[in-house]
């Protein structure tokens, strides 16, 4: 199966100048096939953040290549990453973040709208489609303010979709859902994964929500501890 | 471009209170930029307006006559005094007239017999100046229509108009008999054909227009004038369009920006003082602009770190400020424009004379509404320049996590 992203030794130092300089991510190594499902889970401060922001590109690695759909990352420049975020991944924050000025759908089809710069009907029509698929196609013209948490963060998934990108990258996304909400969205994220193929990388701090997934990859003091690929 | 323009508009739309006080203050500044421009604009046109009215933009006269020394060059004269200028005229005008007219900038011209008489009228002899003319060309120069008080604009064979004061101290009206003495047993009499008002009493007691020929005669040199008058495209480079004429006919060429240096010392630096005014007021209205866009781009961290993460080009997001900063001038020099075109009519209405019409227009016009959209929407985004520069550098990790 095809390597949707590729980490090599990765290293992640910060500070530099006056400032001690502090290793984060000591050397990971690991790939994400197309279609998988898994969990990044670690205790605070074992840089489960910087690597899911190396992971996004956002930020750039000190040392190693990070290859996203078998194509290395470092020779590209900020306009190169920013095209590749854009078409390849997909985000979902954990305090859902969509744009308050924005109707839920206008947020939905904000992701192709950004990378291509114009707006077109096949933007609607994907975005209400995809909205109808999380049973929200009758809020699609209201404004976050106007939706529960659990509706926001169902937006938040669906726009993370909108350019179908090979690879989601959830940043607890759940972290701040009632657990009847939480397990809501965590089967969203499941179903789409199964039905689309979608690889999802999921950071979660919740055991029995990382138990749910195909593959814990659990890093501990900026290393791999454990990255284990669990029967179902 | 699409994706700019919505982006732009809807985070002014959300973010009311802020977009309110930006514009409020945009308004203001360009309101007073319309109001002090309009005023001066309009005072200054007023004030060339009546100054010219009764001038030639340029004179033409016969070059000064110097001394010219007998003694030998060796000798060094401690004091040479300028003799005393006869009257003099202009002989072989009509060829002055058709150099000065070939001259480019020069537009119209009017040839004059002017000299001095007395108007006698019962035993009274009132001190006058003789103002030979073409009526047609010499209108050409000074609009005479709407000075006329009585009779008609016409100067016929024998007829002359003259100025209202001297009309009402010698009892005249029109059609009545005037006797004209210029000395030397030059006496003719002339029928008044119109009472003007020159706008100055000085002048009112002293001007007579009457035909060219007929003041020649009178003045003792036929076929002679005393000053050519010209009236030129560009007003304000009239000095400068004086010196060429005077170097291709060789007469003595004097402009109306000389003849009156004062008023126009004191317009350049109302002029001046305007301008340093309106500066000062963009210049503010750039830094509210400036300080309020700072503050959204801060307050707006965290939702250009989302637009940054799913993908926005920093260029679009540097874009989206800029044309929030345009929008921000063009819409306040709108609505400024509109409250400063209220107040400067308004003012206009209040500072009126007695008659009800204004003492001055104002200068409401479309070149004043267009430089100032443009250079409030210049000044608006040139003002976004670095709160835009901000928001397309943030780092997307820090804006999200933080903002």
């Amino acid at each position: 199966m095809a390597n949707v992203l590729e980490l090599q030794a990765i290293r992640k130092q910060y500070g530099g100048g006056n400032a001690p300089i502090v290793e984060v991510l000591h050397g990971i190594d690991f790939s994400l096939q197309e279609g998988e499902f898994v969990a990044l889970t670690g205790p605070s401060g074992s840089g489960k953040s910087t690597l899911l922001n190396l992971m996004g590109l956002l930020e750039r690695p000190s040392q190693g290549e990070l290859l996203i759909a078998e194509q290395a990352t470092s020779p590209l420049d900020d306009n190169q990453r920013t095209a590749l975020r854009n078409r390849y991944l997909g985000f979902v924050f954990q305090f859902h973040h969509l744009l308050p000025a924005f109707s839920a759908m206008e947020n939905v089809l904000m992701p192709m709208f950004a990378g291509q710069g114009k707006r077109t009907r096949a933007m609607e029509e994907r975005a209400l489609f995809l909205l109808e698929r999380v049973g929200l196609a009758a809020h699609a013209h209201k404004k976050p303010v106007q939706l529960s948490g659990g509706q926001q963060q169902r937006v938040a998934i669906v726009r993370a979709l909108a350019n179908q990108p090979r690879l989601v990258l959830a940043d607890e996304p759940t972290g701040n859902l009632d657990s009847q909400t939480a397990d809501e969205v965590f089967q969203l994220m499941r179903s789409i994964n199964q039905q689309d193929g979608v690889t999802f990388l999921i950071v979660t701090h919740d055991p029995r929500l990382a138990a749910r997934t195909d593959r814990e990859i659990n890093l501990v003091d900026g290393q791999i501890a454990r990255d284990i690929h669990q029967p179902i | 471009m699409q994706f700019i323009w919505t982006v732009a508009w809807r985070l002014l739309r959300e973010g009311r209170f802020q977009s309110v006080l930006i514009l409020s203050g945009v308004t203001l500044g360009v309101a007073v930029v319309v109001y002090i421009t309009a005023i001066v604009n309009g005072l200054q046109a007023n004030l060339i307006n009546k100054t010219l009215s009764t001038q030639a933009h340029i004179v033409l006269r016969p070059a000064d006559e110097d001394n010219r020394a007998v003694v030998n060059q060796a000798w060094v004269l401690s004091d040479v005094q300028k003799r005393t200028q006869r009257e003099r005229t202009l002989r072989d005008w009509t060829a002055s007239r058709d150099l000065a007219l070939a001259t480019p900038e020069v537009k119209h011209s009017a040839a004059l017999a002017s000299g001095p008489a007395f108007a006698v009228k019962g035993g009274v002899r009132k001190s006058v100046s003789l103002m030979g003319v073409e009526l047609d060309d010499y209108q050409r120069i000074v609009p005479l229509q709407e000075k006329l008080r009585a009779g008609r604009l016409a100067l016929p064979n024998g007829s002359v108009m003259i100025g209202v004061e001297l009309a009402e101290d010698l009892g005249l009206k029109v059609g009545d008999r005037l006797r004209f003495d210029a000395g030397g047993d030059r006496e003719e009499s002339f029928t008044i054909s119109g009472i003007l008002d020159f706008g100055l009493k000085d002048l009112n007691r002293r001007w007579v227009l009457l035909p060219l020929r007929a003041a020649q005669s009178l003045l003792g040199h036929p076929l002679e004038i005393t000053e050519l008058y010209l009236t030129v495209d560009d007003l304000f480079h009239a000095d400068q369009t004086a010196l060429r004429v005077a170097a291709r006919t060789g007469l003595k060429a004097e402009s109306w920006i000389e003849s009156n240096a004062q008023l126009m010392t004191a317009l350049r630096s109302q002029r001046a003082s305007s301008t340093m005014i309106r500066v000062f007021v963009m210049i503010a209205v750039a830094f509210g602009i400036a300080s309020v866009l700072v503050v959204s781009v801060v307050q707006r961290q965290r939702e250009i770190g989302i637009l940054r993460a799913m993908g926005t080009p920093s260029s679009r997001i540097m874009w989206i400020f800029l044309l929030q900063g345009g929008m921000v001038g063009l819409v306040g020099s709108a609505a400024g424009s509109l409250l400063g075109a209220a107040i400067a009519s308004g003012f206009s209405r209040l500072a009126a004379q007695p008659d009800g019409t204004p003492l001055f227009p104002v200068d409401l016009s479309p070149e004043l509404f267009i430089s100032t959209a443009l250079t409030a929407t210049l000044v608006g985004v040139l003002s976004a320049l670095a709160p835009a520069r901000r928001a397309a550098r943030l780092d997307p990790v820090e804006a999200i996590r933080y903002g």
